[in-house]
């Protein structure tokens, strides 16, 4: 039959129409719009259309642009070598040394459960942690590791990386366990068989079998930081800045124009180190 | 059964820790939400009472936090409800190849690695630029979309890549048409997979933030009340109403989780035996 084929791109473009629909309107419209608004002027109170270069001159040639680029670039790499160490050794534990398909359901479900609640609720739940008073102080005092409290653990980089650490170390271990778990297992017993050891055959063979999934995580954890405002706002008690609090700042002066101007950069920004990531895999295959 | 190595050990010590480091905080506060009513954000407990959760359902002065629920709650139902459907047909799509999938491809990769704050500014400027009201069921319900949608195709890719064809062509051979392949072989096969993507739907929409920022308008979803907490209250009743949240949250998942594995019982149990006699 030549009908059904010949009609199979109408028909996906059918069935793919809402998807279609709710990405042009809420995801090509709004990029559009930034990049349109990002030539924009702004008084105090308003904006008003115009093509003019002054926002992204006075983004480009500002010092502070640089070093909240630079700050983000920080806290992506920071936070991608964190979760991915500990991303890959739960992941390598549960697909490898959890022998009972029932218990690695379990135990890859505990690590996944945070993820569906409150990213706000689980960024709160570190104050009794770590504030001056909190938990952390209090035990490093009482087993006299130190004598003052540590001023350091909130409000500080450090509270910003954690929270990231904490927020998306999940992000890692969802596709790096699930890339380990379609690695045939007869191919770690010819590593053996050929003797090799428990390391060699980690970074000889699971390794690089595993790369794909690495890479998803990667893009993850990568995007979310580089676009996150709330995490450093909080974390840092609005001490240190990130690209996106800079723009969420703008906002919050109503200077639009301007933080659609940041926007765009930073879209082009982290579709840049997408793109660059997305070169050593292909997403659909893996899934 | 061969004897776990020392790595196995270690492994798991690790593990532990990691589950630890998970919980911990979300534990401790909820330890701290009982605080008594003298008590303060941190230890030591000043007492145990329930003064805080009591403050949570009396005090308006907190906020309009019931009506944010409500909201939140009918959001998160509206954006479940489209992200299975949308995301259903746009699995089955893909499976086509139509001309120009790639394309649609990449714009949902893109929808999913885009800085939350651009679609929240973007969707934000078109409404007021050209002089509609942000509403949370208008803009804050398509703003969400593009964060679960990604998520329910991705699952649907994963579902379908596992998909045994002959299912689809053994119902063809015995005269079904298209649509009643669908509904009445395909569906069935992959609802317990349709379970998960509900489950994302929900919840990434009951706790989504920043794309609901600019655009839910003068009604507030809980996540934003819940953010305009942390500015200005100062005692353990943001404790407490984060208890109350993650616990509704984790029901939430426990019957997502229970339907799908009651599913698969139901299914196990009547399945067919087919190939499995004496062969």
């Amino acid at each position: 039959m030549a009908t059904p084929l010949k009609n199979r791109h109408l028909a996906g473009w059918l069935l793919a129409s809402p998807m279609a629909f709710v990405l042009l309107c809420f995801l090509v419209l709004p990029i559009v719009m930034i990049v349109v608004v990002s030539f924009w002027g702004a008084t105090e109170f308003s904006i008003y259309p115009a093509f003019q270069f002054d926002n992204y001159e006075f983004l480009l040639t500002s010092p502070v642009t640089y070093s909240v680029f630079l700050n983000t670039f920080k806290y992506a790499l920071v936070t991608w070598a964190f979760t991915l160490v500990i991303g890959f050794t739960v992941a390598y534990f549960l697909a490898f040394h959890v022998r009972s398909l029932t218990w690695q359901v379990a135990l890859f479900l505990l690590c996944t459960i945070p993820f569906w609640t409150s990213n706000i609720i689980r960024m709160i739940s570190w104050i009794p942690f770590l504030g001056r008073n909190g938990l952390a102080n209090s035990t490093l005092i009482s087993w006299g590791v130190i004598d003052e409290p540590l001023d350091w653990l909130l409000f500080s980089d450090f509270s910003v990386i954690l929270a990231f650490v904490h927020l998306y170390t999940l992000f890692m271990v969802v596709p790096i366990f699930n890339t380990m778990m379609r690695i045939d297992k007869s191919l770690i017993e010819a590593a053996y068989d050929a003797g090799a050891t428990g390391f060699q055959t980690l970074t000889n063979v699971i390794i690089p079998l595993t790369k794909p999934g690495i890479m998803i995580g990667s893009i993850f954890v990568v995007t979310l930081v580089m676009g996150d405002f709330i995490t450093v706002r909080f974390m840092s008690g609005s001490q240190s800045a990130n690209v996106g609090r800079l723009i969420s700042n703008d906002i919050g002066l109503l200077q639009y124009p301007s933080a659609a101007a940041t926007a765009v950069i930073l879209l082009i920004t982290v579709l840049i180190v997408i793109a660059t990531l997305l070169r050593f895999v292909d997403i659909r295959k893996e899934l | 059964m061969e004897k776990r190595s020392r790595a196995f050990y270690v492994l798991a010590a690790f593990f532990v820790l990691f589950l630890l480091f998970l919980y911990g905080p979300i534990i401790t506060i909820g330890i701290l939400s009982f605080q008594g009513p003298q008590g303060g954000l941190t230890f030591p407990m000043n007492g145990v009472s329930l003064y805080w959760f009591r403050d949570l359902f009396q005090e308006q002065a907190v906020g309009d936090i019931w009506g944010s629920f409500r909201r939140s709650f009918a959001l998160g139902l509206m954006v479940m409800v489209t992200t299975v459907v949308v995301s259903v047909m746009g699995g089955l799509a893909f499976r086509k190849r139509f001309a120009g999938s790639a394309v649609l491809f990449y714009l949902v990769i893109t929808s999913l690695v885009i800085p939350s704050i651009l679609v929240s500014l973007g969707v934000g400027l078109i409404f007021s630029q050209s002089g509609l009201d942000v509403h949370w069921a208008t803009s804050g319900f398509g703003s969400q979309l593009t964060w679960t949608l990604p998520f329910g195709l991705l699952i649907m890719f994963a579902v379908f890549n596992r998909f045994d064809k002959s299912y689809e062509e053994a119902a063809r051979d015995q005269g079904a048409s298209p649509w009643q392949t669908i509904r009445h072989v395909v569906l069935p096969i992959i609802a317990p997979s349709l379970i998960g993507v509900a489950l994302f739907g929900f919840t990434l929409s009951y706790d989504e933030f920043a794309r609901t920022l600019l655009t839910a308008g003068s009604y507030n979803t809980l996540p934003l009340e819940i953010y305009g907490m942390t500015t200005n209250v100062t005692t353990p009743v943001i404790f407490a109403l984060g208890t109350l949240t993650t616990a509704f949250s984790f029901l939430v998942i426990a019957v997502f989780l229970l339907t799908v594995w009651a599913m698969n019982r139901r299914r196990a149990r009547q399945g067919s035996d087919a190939g499995q006699g004496m062969v």
